[in-house]
């Protein structure tokens, strides 16, 4: 990379550039060598980024034409679905856009656990990742809580509840967050401002992600350190944004079918019906992409442990470099650990699964089961599997793929004692 | 790629699993065929029209619809009476204004801009009167129902006489496909209740349907245009695609690798 | 490499960034459109207003689409006053024939032409109305005659459903 080698060819442009780098900026973006061997669960990254730029610009109209107070919130909602020009559309987008969002974060999590690509050096990049994972579903439980309807209302009760397992202050706590003794009109405000703010400091969060990221360098599904530039990379631009830009498109194809053929099937009728703090609805279930957490929440029977366990099911992720002992990043040349995570990608559709089933029975059996194997991957299986899998040979740069077809475990030392 | 699709096969798995559990809860709903489902699909404006009808001289009577507007009747996509019609329906209706110079409040008939008169002042009043049951607003009813218009259709012909061992209290009536079974509505419908203006046969299940339609339509008044501008937007994007498609493969035929 | 290759290239990039244009400008539409006068608000179209118990002389003011709308019942004088007027003198010439549908009645729209505020009653040098934020002076038939603005007060669609009401817009 030569960024600081980079002069614009105007005068005007230098002077401007001398001033502000900006160009300087541009120049690194477009010619940022990336692994020309990427394949498309690496364009992701580019399909969340239109996913965060799509929720805040229909987020941005909506709030033009939505009322955040109790007795109109329902029915601001119902006036940009019939009179607002497009409303109906721009909300049908905004509403799946979040399920759209987590879909594609989702993808992004476990290429990035296929790959290693949590691994030394990108581990700030990782725990990064997790923040902005953690704010997208503050935003997203908020932004369900907007419209008012009775899984908003019901959904805010119980969520906000959790906080009460805390010892002493928990009540004290809830009652802050509730700005009275219910879910009410404070909470619904205060719930607003926060969803506004929170897609923003998304976006900032993006900007050191990919700051991060540009720093190493993209790993790739070798998982091989290589040179950069190289015959091993291509310049972002045109090779990266093209191919971003096609599965971007494909991506956009299935959200289309959600929002004009199917907009409410990933939500709740229940939301339909105008919050009631009376009336709870028979079966409360928060929106798909959470299932998995609410499933480890009610597979502990303690209230306390529950939410421990939940959070916790979360956070394991930040310290996931350092449980990982492996120095082979990509699951190519890991046999053992492919198995591993297939069972782990299992293991997390069953508690999804799980989580829209009641809580009882079979189903909170298999939801222990899930839970505890989910835990016992991070904290066992992973941090042993470093020190006991016999890993496969792998390949010096991109282009010269492995020699030969058997294992060549002298190869593969060279290789590691390189990574280190 | 072979990855990819045993992915993809869990995760169908999965999700077929998941629709039949959510299913198997449910009753199999009476099913017609509904002219707005597809890819193309629109409502039938002469059955919206009698369903507003059946809505009006039988819903209405404890069922409010709250976010509708006389204005909507006439508007594209919907039962599309004519501008004079949906006035002279309006004006049937008396609304409440004011308060005028003297500080009273006057009731006038209704104009296109006015929301559809509900039957009750509030809530309690609605419960008081119906034995403390709120018959619920009709505005978005077909969207807050897990079974959607096959729901409603079904429960409108789903009266029955309650089967031996259970019993029903005072004002309670049995429906097959009710939640529970139970239901404070009697059965609203009957055959000729209303008598359609354009001489199709007022059936039990004729009306259903028609009224069924009808407040699919005021739950979903753009979903005409929502089709239209969905078709359009999906072959549009499948036109893009191809060309990024093939302009991917000349931009990476420059350099040796797979895309 | 070809010439007849690269145009087929060339050709290729600019459908491909040509397409791709066209469904990006679809696209804003809708976000610019959405701020637009929603239907309920072009729905609001018109109000109706009882004039039987306004003197000759006064001016009532009523709300029409978020803006004051003054009905004056005129004297005599003043409708003379109105007429009487040459178009030359005028800032913007209108005849008063042409503001009015009955003599008597002047319906106009209570908002300053110059940047919006609503004007005074029976104030200013020509004994119509006149605008406290930048001084416009307007006469009996609402015409400017002094100051900034540069029009008359508009007329809004109106009619007379009978003889004491007034149906505007």
């Amino acid at each position: 990379m030569s960024d600081h080698d980079y002069r614009p060819k105007s005068k005007v442009g230098q002077w401007f550039n001398d001033r502000l780098p900006l160009l300087t900026l541009a120049n690194h973006l477009t010619d940022y060598p990336t692994p020309k061997n990427l394949n498309y669960w690496w364009t992701f990254g580019g399909i969340l980024t239109f996913c965060l730029i799509t929720q805040i610009v229909t987020g941005l109209t909506l709030a033009m034409h939505y009322i955040a107070h109790a007795d109109m919130a329902f029915e601001s909602v119902e006036h940009i679905m019939r009179d607002v020009n497009y409303g109906w559309l721009i909300r049908y987008i905004h509403a799946n856009g979040a399920s759209m969002f987590f879909l594609a974060v989702y993808i992004h999590i476990f290429r990035s656990l296929f790959y290693g690509s949590y691994k030394s050096p990108r581990e700030i990049i990782w725990i990064i990742g997790i923040i902005i994972y953690l704010l997208m579903m503050a935003a997203a439980f908020m932004g369900y809580v907007l419209p008012w309807g009775q899984m908003s209302f019901w959904g805010a009760t119980v969520i906000t509840n959790l906080f009460s397992a805390i010892p002493l202050v928990g009540e004290g706590i809830v009652t802050w967050l509730w700005g009275g003794y219910s879910v009410d009109n404070p909470t619904l405000t205060r719930f607003f401002t926060l969803h506004y703010l929170i897609p923003f400091l998304i976006l900032g969060l993006v900007v050191l992600h990919i700051w991060a990221l540009h720093v190493p360098g993209n790993n790739n599904p070798v998982g091989i350190d290589i040179k950069k530039p190289s015959k091993d990379t291509v310049p972002f631009h045109p090779y990266i944004v093209i191919k971003d830009g096609f599965a971007l498109l494909m991506f956009m194809i299935v959200f289309a079918f959600f929002v004009f053929y199917s907009p409410n099937i990933l939500g709740h009728a229940d939301n339909y019906i105008e919050a009631n703090p009376m009336v709870t609805p028979a079966h409360i279930v928060p929106e798909w992409y959470l299932l998995p957490f609410y499933a480890i929440l009610r597979s502990v029977p303690d209230k306390l442990l529950g939410v421990v366990a939940m959070l916790s099911a979360i956070l394991i992720l930040a310290v996931l470099p350092w449980l990982d002992t492996s120095k082979i990043r990509s699951a190519v040349f890991r046999p053992l650990y492919r198995q591993f995570y297939w069972i782990l990608v299992a293991d997390v559709l069953i508690l999804g699964y799980v989580g829209a089933m009641p809580a009882e029975g079979l189903y909170l059996l298999i939801a222990r089961v899930a839970t505890a194997y989910y835990f016992l991957h991070f904290l066992v299986i992973l941090p042993v599997l470093g020190f006991k899998e016999k890993t496969l040979p792998i390949p010096l740069s991109i282009t010269e793929p492995v020699l030969g077809g058997a294992p060549n475990f002298a190869m593969a030392k060279k290789n590691k004692s390189k990574i280190e | 790629m072979k990855k990819f699709l045993k992915l993809f096969q869990i995760v169908t798995l999965l999700l077929l699993i998941n629709l039949q559990s959510f299913a198997a809860e449910k009753v199999d709903y009476l099913k017609t065929d509904w002219s707005f489902k597809g890819l193309f699909g629109k409502f039938d404006r002469a059955s919206l029209q009698r369903g507003y009808q059946v809505y009006t001289e039988v819903c209405a009577a404890c069922h409010s619809m709250k976010y509708l507007s006389y204005r909507n009747l006439a508007e594209e996509g919907g039962p599309e009476f004519s501008v004079d019609q949906a006035k002279a329906i309006a004006a049937s209706f008396e609304v409440v204004d004011g308060p005028n110079a003297d500080g009273e409040m006057f009731t006038r008939p209704a104009k296109l801009s006015d929301k559809f008169v509900m039957p009750y002042e509030n809530e309690k009043a609605a419960q008081a009167a119906n034995g403390g049951a709120y018959p619920p607003d009709m505005s978005v009813l077909v969207k807050a129902r897990g079974g959607g218009v096959d729901y409603i259709y079904s429960l409108l012909q789903g009266y029955e006489e309650a089967p031996s061992g259970i019993t029903l209290d005072e004002g309670v009536h049995y429906n097959k496909f009710m939640y529970g079974n139970k239901i404070k509505m009697a059965a609203p419908l009957s055959d000729g209740i209303v008598e359609y203006g354009d001489g199709t046969i007022a059936s039990v299940e004729q009306m259903s349907k028609d009224v069924t339609s009808f407040l699919m339509w005021a739950a979903e008044p753009h979903l005409e245009a929502r089709h239209k501008m969905g078709f359009k937007a999906i072959v549009y994007l499948i036109i893009l695609t191809t060309l990024v498609y093939f302009s991917m493969k000349k931009i990476w035929s420059r350099v040796k690798s797979e895309v | 490499m070809s010439e007849k290759k690269t145009n087929r290239r060339d050709f290729l990039f600019t459908a491909t960034t040509a397409v791709g244009a066209v469904g990006a400008a679809a696209v804003v539409w809708p976000m610019v459109d959405q701020m637009n006068p929603d239907a309920s608000v072009k729905a609001l179209a018109s109000t109706e207003v009882d004039v039987s118990s306004l003197k000759p002389g006064n001016t009532l003011t009523v709300l029409w689409r978020g803006k004051p709308v003054f009905i004056r019942r005129r004297t005599k004088e003043e409708i003379d006053e109105a007429r009487s007027v040459k178009l030359e003198d005028l800032i913007h010439p209108e005849k008063d024939e042409d503001r009015v549908k009955k003599p008597e009645w002047l319906v106009m729209l209570g908002v300053c032409t110059h940047l919006g505020c609503v004007p005074l009653n029976d104030k200013g040098d020509y004994d119509g109305w006149f605008c406290p934020c930048h001084g416009s002076h307007y006469d009996t038939s609402g015409r400017i005659r002094k100051g900034p603005a540069p029009w008359n007060m508009e007329i809004p669609k109106y009619e007379f459903v009978n003889a004491n009401t007034i149906k505007i817009g």
